[in-house]
């Protein structure tokens, strides 16, 4: 639940419309429930989309986030 | 003023205060409000998420700086749930195109994805429905200003209102709070009716949708003599009940003075009243109110909110502690009556289309013989302590009577081989209940000791009618001449071979149709403990000469209306001052 909190916060701050994509279900990245709901979890697919002015950056930022596993100490088994 | 028909399943008269129950935990009433008045709910709404938003905030802080970063994050992904663009989205569709009102919004859309979660296969999204569900919690108690009301700890007193109540709620219940119980749902059979009549808490079930009608702190009314529901009611009608109330009160001074007397007609036969009871602890209300012994002591509440099966020693238990509070009267123990309509038996009986005609009962029992070994032992060991006897429910063949005989014959051989004191000597009945064993009791007769109609099954089985369905339910009548036909030839051919024969549906609760069983030559009736002193002033009242005249006209009437208003009529003539009782 933690990384999701994250990734809903650093989504808010760009103004590009961020998508996430796991096994065709599509979950808004400004809305945590939808991420939830993606029920993604540590190891699985995930297909990262931006559109819209910065989507560049926005991909770089979260791309980041994903490697560095969300700043967790012990990796978190979630999303 | 609202009124609503429902089923009587617990008698008495509670006034009070609504407390609406509508979800699991902490329920909330599903209310609309006027047109128009939209953008005030919103507001409400929006006020709440800040007040909840700052809770929320205020937790982070302190556990983060007490516990770190780590766990003070659960509270910022909880804040984040709380502002949701799409959650608020949903929320604000609700109340502004359908009229909900915010807590009723908020309660279906949280519902929906902590039901989604908890459904997904997956462990770490269902473990997330119960952060959904706390986020859930504060922003209600910030819109209704106060810690949400759980069934379990009641505020204060009140009528609990709900949809449905699970057996674990109704088993939680504080008897000092809850005045009384109103559900849409449910029937005479269920775990609802059986705990309220338990603890004679008066409760009205199956009254269908109405619960955005209603509203917590609404005044209610809850008729349990005739399963009425009064919502907001006027000045006349609250008067009318608080009347009624002081009247049974007034009333029940007067039955107090006979409580140690005999039940015996004017002219001296003695009629035996018995207690049907559900829990051990009623017992002692039992001889408290003048009871002769138990007469159907139902054994399901063993399995009422319980996972798993009872032992044979929390049967024991059980069966003991009511053994020896009666003090040597008798107690008659009915096998498990259990089915798919009942309660939580989900690991014995599947979902059934057809329940009342499907596994349940006996042949439930004897279908699981390992579970119905358990029972039978436990009541065996219990009647060495005193005059125990066993009753086989719902009795349709002489196969089924026959087998539940074998059962307790080798059970009780068991017993002894083990070394285990017994009583051997344990009378074995039957339930009447089921209209071919009425048929065909002159073949059961000589195999049992005493039988017991069950009149709410037979009545549902002769009539083809199932009560608790609200569009057929007032085919449902005791006193139908298909009916007393069956009680007659029943009560005749075991009084033929000098056996007993007992009535122990609630028909025998109503004076004037206890009276008339009493003319049809029934000397032991079983009913509801509370009943006990108003039906002992009934037969008091009258000579067994004037039960049998009604009895005789009574049986010559041709439907169930007739009967039931010559019946009522002669009540009035014979027992005047306990008429307006019923």
């Amino acid at each position: 639940m933690r990384p999701a909190d994250k990734l809903v916060r650093a989504a808010t701050g760009f103004q590009c419309q961020i998508e996430l994509e796991r096994a065709g279900q599509i979950a808004d990245c400004r809305s945590i429930l939808s991420l939830l709901t993606l029920g993604a979890t540590q190891g699985c697919e995930l297909v990262l989309r931006a559109q819209g002015p910065d989507a560049d950056e926005a991909i770089r930022v979260i791309r980041l986030m994903f490697d560095s596993h969300f700043d967790e100490l012990q990796p978190d088994s979630s999303t | 003023m609202l009124e609503l028909q429902g089923i009587a399943v617990s008698p008495g008269v509670a006034i009070g205060r609504a407390l609406v129950f509508d979800r699991e935990g902490y329920r909330i009433t599903r209310c609309l409000v006027a047109v128009g008045e939209d953008e005030r709910e919103w507001q409400r709404l929006a006020e709440a998420v800040v007040a909840a938003n700052e809770k929320l905030e205020a937790s982070r802080q302190s556990t983060t700086a007490q516990l770190g970063e780590r766990l003070g994050g659960i509270f910022s992904a909880q804040q984040q749930v709380l502002v949701d663009p799409h959650l608020q989205s949903e929320l604000e569709s609700l109340i502004r195109n359908k009229t909900y009102s915010a807590e009723y919004a908020v309660s279906e859309v949280f519902t929906k994805y902590a039901q989604a979660f908890r459904k997904s296969h997956s462990t770490f999204l269902s473990e997330r429905a119960d952060d959904i569900r706390d986020v859930e919690r504060l922003l209600l108690e910030a819109l209704t200003g106060q810690p949400m009301a759980t069934l379990k700890q009641l505020p204060h007193e009140a009528i609990v209102v709900s949809h449905d109540l699970t057996p674990g709620e109704t088993a939680s219940f504080d008897p000092e709070k809850v005045l009384g119980i109103c559900t849409e749902a449910g029937g005479p059979g269920g775990h609802t009716a059986i705990v309220a009549r338990g603890m004679e808490i008066p409760a009205v079930v199956g009254v269908g949708n109405f619960l955005h009608n209603i509203r917590s702190g609404d005044e209610v009314i809850i008729d349990g003599h005739l399963g009425r529901i009064i919502v907001s009611p006027d000045e006349a009608t609250r008067d009318h009940y608080k009347q009624r109330r002081l009247y049974r009160e007034s009333i029940a001074t007067q039955l107090q003075e006979i409580r140690d007397l005999p039940a015996c007609t004017s002219d001296g036969v003695r009629i035996e009243l018995m207690a049907n009871v559900e829990f051990p602890h009623e017992a002692l209300s039992c001889v408290a109110r003048g009871a002769d012994g138990v007469g159907l002591y139902r054994t399901e509440f063993l399995y009422l909110g319980h996972d798993q099966e009872p032992t044979e020693e929390e049967h024991y238990q059980a069966y003991a502690q009511v053994v020896r509070d009666m003090q040597n009267r008798p107690v008659v123990i009915r096998t498990l009556d259990l089915g798919a309509d009942k309660m939580g038996m989900t690991m014995l009986a599947e979902p059934e289309n057809n329940p009342f005609l499907g596994l349940r009962s006996i042949r439930l029992s004897l279908r699981n013989p390992a579970l119905f070994r358990i029972q039978v032992r436990a009541i065996l060991r219990a009647a060495c302590l005193g005059d125990v006897r066993v009753m086989f429910p719902m009795i349709t063949t002489l196969d089924e009577l026959r087998s539940a005989r074998f059962l307790l014959r080798s059970v009780s051989e068991d017993l002894a081989a083990e070394g285990k004191h017994i009583q051997c000597a344990v009378q074995v009945g039957m339930m009447v209940e089921v209209p071919a064993a009425v048929l065909m009791l002159d073949r059961f007769i000589d195999e049992i000791d005493f039988v017991s109609i069950g009149t709410n099954d037979l009545t549902q089985y002769t009539l083809a009618v199932d009560r608790s369905n609200d569009s057929v339910a007032d085919l449902y009548q005791a006193c139908d001449p298909a009916v007393l036909r069956l009680i007659q030839r029943t009560q005749q051919i075991a009084s033929e071979k000098k056996k007993s024969t007992s009535v122990c549906g609630e028909m025998s609760n109503n004076p004037a149709y206890a009276l008339l069983l009493a003319g049809m030559g029934i000397r032991t009736l079983s009913l509801a403990p509370a009943a006990i002193p108003i039906l002992k002033k009934a037969i008091r009242s009258v000579t067994i000469g004037q039960c049998e005249a009604m009895a005789w006209r009574a049986l010559r009437l041709s439907t169930a209306r007739e009967v039931d208003a010559f019946l009522m009529n002669q009540l009035a003539g014979l027992v005047p001052e306990i008429v307006l009782q019923a």
